[in-house]
């Protein structure tokens, strides 16, 4: 019988089955940050528990640590509690940790990729709802619950009920200026932010595959967004030529034979699925989100929505709610929307290729004098180093971005970089929820080419007509 | 974990849709390393006015006859967004033990269980009648039957729901989830044996 990758993956990982039960599924990398991991270690060390393996976990730390002055200790003293707490838990636990001097230290979904410690077939979890990212790779990678971390730690294992599919093919090729972040944002605004609940997704078709693996991250990154726990892509070619020289690839067996054994995760062809989502790439226009979920979402020719047009009682009223929060009249036409501050980050868009798809509209021209912060937070040190080796950091500089160091920063707002109440935010990340930026921020969810665009102009606009310079 | 069988208490409406953890509990309340002591960040931003002191009046949830609230009532996709466990301790540690709504995100539910509090799924007909009788009568009190699976309203009403019968054992026994994997530990050894390399 023809499987998809889910079906593989699952298949190769039960250790344990009972009727009615959950399975016991075993998992082969556990990644763990600051803010969802220690009340695990705690429960561990009240239980008289170890860590069952803990050469398989590795920890970071992203989610409190400041972009600025990184060489002075971190002000807030909870935040700064949390990050040391952290280390003391991985010393005592046995788990590398990459502090936040570490070159390889960065947002963990960013990292994980970045050192080949994310790898195809594998099963990934973190106590975190964007884990789904690394099923970029053909990884089963899901978020999960503290309480499931400290699962994880003392078991390597997790007790989980067999999800539903759903393919998302996205057919055709993308139109000039249509990047990954669109592709994902306008797959929310068909299916809704619940239409994947219950469901793991495997997106395919010819616009995926022509994707790179940094476009395939943002898109899996959002699965979450669409509700479904994990999103994946079948390895190809891209995929294990992106796991070239990475500093945790295996080492023991032969490359040839690794490479084999990763292509053979991939979805069998007549492979089926429980249903099936189609979009058409040649139909996205660059999207921007009007309110405060990531399914309010439309086309940047488009405006805002009029709620006499929207026939459920329940969602006219999420609507008029929603425009309210964002300080947004009915009918307005996205490209009217300006903005105040814009942040370019997050475990969606915070790659070297996100920075150099930015860093090409940005150069030769100058964020605008409306905007009061635009800042560029890279996604780890070696992203950072990279793009700086590149030469992108003194094009974001000259034009009048801030250049930060990297972290979660602005996506969440647990460290210092917040918006202020009534901002209006260009975002590259991936919630739009009210207060998500700070209390009383009001967050319009972009690619980074679109960030960088109503940077410079002070409003929404439509990179397709662009003029480089 | 405590065991969940039965709970009545007065029962607070949410009247919104997709409710997100960022909104159950927001940020700058994540920062603490214990389970316990969110009960005043629940629903931060919005209990509470800009100050983040005052109470705002206009908030439902607020009102004084709600409080005491054991049972929240919700909408569609409850609890979606971030994996933050914090948001059911926030809950739990308010007094919310059972929460009644049409359908949860996925990892919210899960962490429920972990908490020993139920995740009641009725459908949005039942959901929204609830809403119109608790709004009517002070004092609306919600009985909540895990055994036989029963909402009782105070009019004697009892409305059935469904939930898989292995997370009814859990919470009915107040199962943690590693005491029951670890009975299971030579099945991982031997799957480590099998995968060695
Ligand atoms: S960048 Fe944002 S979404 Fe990603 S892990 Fe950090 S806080 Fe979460």
């Amino acid at each position: 019988m023809p499987m998809n990758i889910y079906e593989k993956i699952w298949e190769a990982h039960r250790v344990h089955e009972e009727p009615g039960q959950d399975t016991v599924l075993y998992i082969d990398r556990h990644l763990v940050h600051e803010v969802t991991s220690p009340q695990a270690f705690e429960g561990l060390r009240l239980a008289g528990r170890k860590a069952r393996r803990p050469e398989l976990t590795f920890a970071t730390m992203d989610h409190n640590i400041p972009t600025t002055g990184r060489d002075q200790p971190i002000r807030d003293p909870l935040s700064r509690q949390q990050v040391e707490v952290l280390k003391t838990n991985c010393a005592e636990f046995g788990i590398v940790c990459f502090d936040m001097h570490d070159r390889r230290n960065g947002i963990v979904h960013v990292i994980g990729p970045e050192l080949g410690l994310t790898l195809p077939g594998f099963t990934i979890v973190c106590g975190d709802s964007h884990t789904s990212t690394h099923g970029a790779f053909g990884a089963l990678a899901f978020g999960i619950g503290t309480s499931e971390v400290e699962h994880v730690l003392a078991t390597q294992t997790l007790l989980q009920r067999k999800a539903k599919t759903m393919e998302v093919r996205v057919n055709g090729t993308l139109p000039v200026g249509i990047t990954a972040k669109d592709i994902i944002l306008a797959i929310i605004g068909k299916i809704g932010t619940a239409g994947g609940t219950g469901y793991v997704m495997e997106y395919t078709g010819e616009a995926i595959r022509s994707l790179s693996m940094e476009g395939r991250m943002t898109v899996c990154n959002m699965s979450i967004e669409a509700g479904a726990r994990a999103g994946l892509i079948s390895p190809d070619a891209t995929t294990v030529a992106y796991l070239k020289d990475r500093p945790y690839l295996p080492k023991d067996t032969p490359r040839e034979e690794l490479e084999r054994r990763w292509l053979g995760w991939a979805s069998d062809a007549g492979c089926t699925y429980d249903a099936t989502v189609v979009l058409d790439a040649g139909a996205v226009e660059p999207q921007v989100t009007w309110g405060t979920s990531p399914g309010m979402v439309t086309g940047i020719t488009s405006s805002t929505p009029v709620l006499s047009a929207i026939a459920d009682p329940n969602e006219r009223h999420e609507a008029e709610k929603a425009l309210e929060y964002m300080g947004l009249c009915e009918g307005v036409p996205m490209q009217e929307v300006t903005i105040n501050k814009m942040f370019l980050g997050s475990c969606t868009n915070s790659r070297i290729e996100d920075l150099r798809a930015a860093s090409r509209l940005v150069k030769g021209h100058k964020v605008h004098p409306s905007i009061a912060l635009a800042i560029v937070v890279p996604g780890s040190h070696q992203v950072k180093e990279q793009a700086e080796a590149e030469g992108l950091d003194r094009i974001f500089k000259e034009a009048g971005f801030e250049w930060r160091d990297a972290g979660c920063s602005m996506c969440l707002a647990m460290n210092d970089d917040r918006l202020d109440p009534g901002d209006r935010c260009a975002s590259t990340s991936n919630r739009n929820f009210e207060g998500r930026q700070g209390k009383g921020g009001r967050t319009h969810l972009v690619s980074p080419a679109m960030a960088v665009a109503a940077a410079i102009t002070g409003r929404f606009t439509d990179i397709r007509n662009w003029q480089f310079n | 974990m405590k065991p969940f069988t039965t709970l009545k208490g007065i029962a607070v409406p949410l009247d919104r849709q997709n409710v997100d953890t960022d909104q159950i509990i927001p940020k700058q309340f994540l920062k603490r390393i214990e389970r316990t002591g969110y009960e005043d960040a629940l629903f931060f931003d919005w209990r509470f006015k800009q100050d983040g002191k005052t109470v705002d009046e206009t908030f439902e949830f607020n009102a004084p006859r709600y409080r005491g609230a054991k049972i929240l009532l919700a909408r569609d996709n409850f609890g979606c967004g971030s994996s933050r466990e914090h948001a059911p301790w926030a809950l739990d540690n308010y007094g919310i033990r059972c929460i009644i709504a049409p359908s949860y995100a996925d990892i919210f539910h899960n962490n429920c269980f972990n908490n020993g509090m139920l995740p009641v799924r009725l459908e949005a007909g039942a959901v929204d009648r609830l809403f119109v009788e608790l709004r009517a009568t002070e004092g609306y009190a919600l009985e909540i039957d895990l055994p036989s699976q029963t909402v009782r309203t105070p009019s004697g009403e009892a409305i059935h729901f469904e939930i898989d019968p292995f997370l009814k054992e859990r919470l009915l026994n107040g199962w943690d989830q590693i005491g029951l994997t670890l009975r299971h530990a030579d099945k991982i050894a031997a799957y480590e044996a099998a995968h060695a390399g």
